[in-house]
């Protein structure tokens, strides 16, 4: 009988009526038992560690906020998004042409690769046994690791010097290169999470592969794309080095996409390190403008895609 | 009354009668009055029953009934969803599972799951089922070579692949694997196994070989099985619950349940004439 297989330092079970536990079954318990303090102890230091870890890791983001509300705020009043910078010397003026340029800049770049981004990822998954998505796969590897100085002299090289004059459209590509990498490959991995039965009951309708891709995968994988891009649109928005190379910076208000404008972070950079106390202050109120800009288009992506998700699935 | 078998620490675990089916014996799985929610949603109503010991058990019910919600219950897999409540008890050998103390690790060896899709871990045959006992405080390499040999024997498995017991279990076929988790459940020694629509992805041989195994295993375990499929509940199971939008309708001997149903709900049910 299975029952009385006798294991190595345990006793059999007696011959007769079977006990309900039965040996095996108590010692398996027992053993189990004389664990559980030691486990319990180990459990609760281990979530101990990682709940401290989660602390730590949104620590540095409280600090800045914090930081950045205490240095930044006493500055920061209607002028300073609707006024332009005034000359050195006169007190009052604002970031309106750095918010301005930012918002201009962030867009050219997103335009342009935003939508070369998701077609670069979707084509990496769906294809991804063909050599040529092999290589695109590294190759947006190498330039994630790219850093941005090198993408700004090359920006340079090709978008500046040839025209002859900096511009707003030199610094949207030059961000927008440095947009599709990260967003191939948050594409990339989105996409790969879609079911595979799902594009196979597209295609059984009688989908083309491209129109499988773009109507059923795209859609699903909506959700993680989004918030791919937003992360990547946050980190661009920040550089400062693409654009000392391509949009210069501007101490005017400039709408036009061939001239030189300002942007963010680079008033930030050229108030911080000059030598006048007014725009040091100047300089705090930019970086929280741009931290909270940021912020925001997070918040509300995040908030519009949990919404599209819930309607969706209905 | 059976002697409280507390789940606490260190205790002794005390004897218990045999399984045999005597009226009026309690059960080695109790519910009293047992309700469950999701979030505001209640799931199971005033759920009270007797599960008896080295028996199998059906749950039997349209999607939706209740009767995964309640197998989910007696091992506290539901408390991992958040939002979840409950009132009442359910006890293992007469203790409440879900009294303050109970300590769930030392629940759950006792009470064994297997899910509707096979789920090894990316292991090897042998450590997936080595995992059990291992983690509960086995350590000596004859007795793990044995115990995994047992639970494989148990499980009708051993002859297809003792020759491979290194080889990723993720390679084999899906009843394979489906057997493969009943071993791994096995080898932790449960006095209770749960199976959640265990049959529903397997093809009717791997389906009746696992239903064989089941049959063999009720003379050491009791066992509880979710199951869609009525043909397998009134081949394999003792004693059936059916279960009808959260409440228990009716449970009793299987070929009772099957041939004179009390409550009309149940007929309409086991007949095929809805759900």
């Amino acid at each position: 009988m299975k029952m009385s297989e006798a294991i190595a330092g345990m006793p059999t079970p007696p011959a007769g009526a079977p006990m309900r536990p039965s040996v095996r079954q108590r010692e398996a318990a027992a053993r189990t038992s004389r664990t559980l303090v030691r486990r319990r102890i180990v459990n609760n230091i281990m979530v101990a560690l990682l709940t401290l870890s989660a602390v730590i890791a949104t620590l540095p983001l409280l600090f800045i906020l914090f930081h950045l509300a205490k240095s930044g705020l006493s500055s920061l009043s209607i002028d300073f998004f609707i006024k332009d910078p005034k000359s050195v010397g006169e007190s009052g003026g604002g970031m309106a042409n750095a918010i301005i340029g930012t918002l201009i800049v962030v867009s050219v770049g997103c335009a342009i690769g935003l939508p070369i981004g998701v077609g670069a990822g979707l084509f990496v998954s769906e294809q991804k046994h063909t050599r040529l998505a092999t290589v695109v796969r590294f190759l947006a590897d190498v330039l994630n690791g790219l850093p941005s100085i090198v993408m700004g002299i090359f920006a340079w090289q090709f978008l500046v010097r040839p025209v002859g004059h900096f511009s707003a459209i030199a610094g949207g590509i030059a961000l927008a290169a440095m947009l599709v990498p990260m967003v191939t490959r948050t594409t990339e991995e989105m996409v790969a999470l879609v079911p595979h039965a799902l594009r196979e009951a597209a295609l059984a309708l009688g989908y083309s592969r491209a129109r499988t891709g773009l109507v059923i995968v795209l859609r699903t994988a909506m959700g993680g794309i989004v918030t791919g891009a937003l992360v990547a649109v946050a980190r661009i928005a920040g550089e400062t080095a693409p654009l000392l190379f391509t949009a210069l910076g501007n101490q005017f208000r400039s709408f036009s996409l061939s001239k030189p404008i300002a942007a963010l972070p680079l008033q930030i950079f050229q108030y911080a390190v000059s030598p006048y106390e007014d725009w040091h202050a100047q300089a705090w109120a930019g970086a929280l403008v741009l931290i909270a800009m940021v912020l925001t288009i997070s918040i509300v992506a995040r908030v519009a895609t949990t919404s599209h998700g819930d309607g969706g699935s209905d | 009354m059976t002697a409280a078998a507390p789940l606490t620490t260190g205790a002794p675990i005390a004897e218990a009668p045999t399984g045999v089916d005597v009226p009026g014996t309690p059960g080695i799985l109790e519910a009293v009055g047992y309700s469950f929610w999701y979030g505001k949603k209640q799931a199971l109503f005033d759920v009270s029953m007797n599960i008896r010991a080295r028996s199998i058990t059906a749950f039997i019910g349209p999607s939706g009934c209740g009767k995964s919600t309640f197998l989910r219950s007696i091992n506290r897999l539901n408390e991992l969803i958040v939002g979840t409540r409950h009132t009442g008890e359910i006890r293992l050998d007469g203790a409440d599972i879900y009294a303050r103390g109970t300590d769930v690790v030392a629940l759950r060896q006792r009470a064994g799951m297997v899910f509707q899709r096979w789920n090894c871990f990316p292991k090897s045959i042998y450590d997936n089922i080595a995992f059990g006992p291992r983690i509960n405080g086995e350590t000596r390499r004859d007795v793990l070579d044995h115990l995994v040999e047992s639970a494989l024997r148990r499980s009708a498995l051993w002859d297809e692949v003792k020759d491979r017991l290194r080889d990723l279990a993720t390679g084999l076929s899906g009843g394979q694997q489906q057997r493969l988790c009943i071993a791994r459940a096995l080898a932790n020694d449960p006095e209770v196994l749960l199976l959640d629509e265990p049959c529903s992805a397997l093809d009717p041989i791997a389906t009746q070989r696992v239903e064989e195994l089941l049959v063999e295993l009720k003379k050491e375990l009791t066992i509880v099985i979710v199951t869609h499929n009525m043909q397998q509940a009134a081949r394999v199971s003792d004693r059936t619950a059916f279960f009808y939008m959260g409440t228990l309708v009716e449970e009793g001997r299987t070929e009772r349940i099957f041939t004179s149903p009390r409550q009309e709900r149940t007929e309409a049910y086991v007949t095929g004439r809805f759900g």
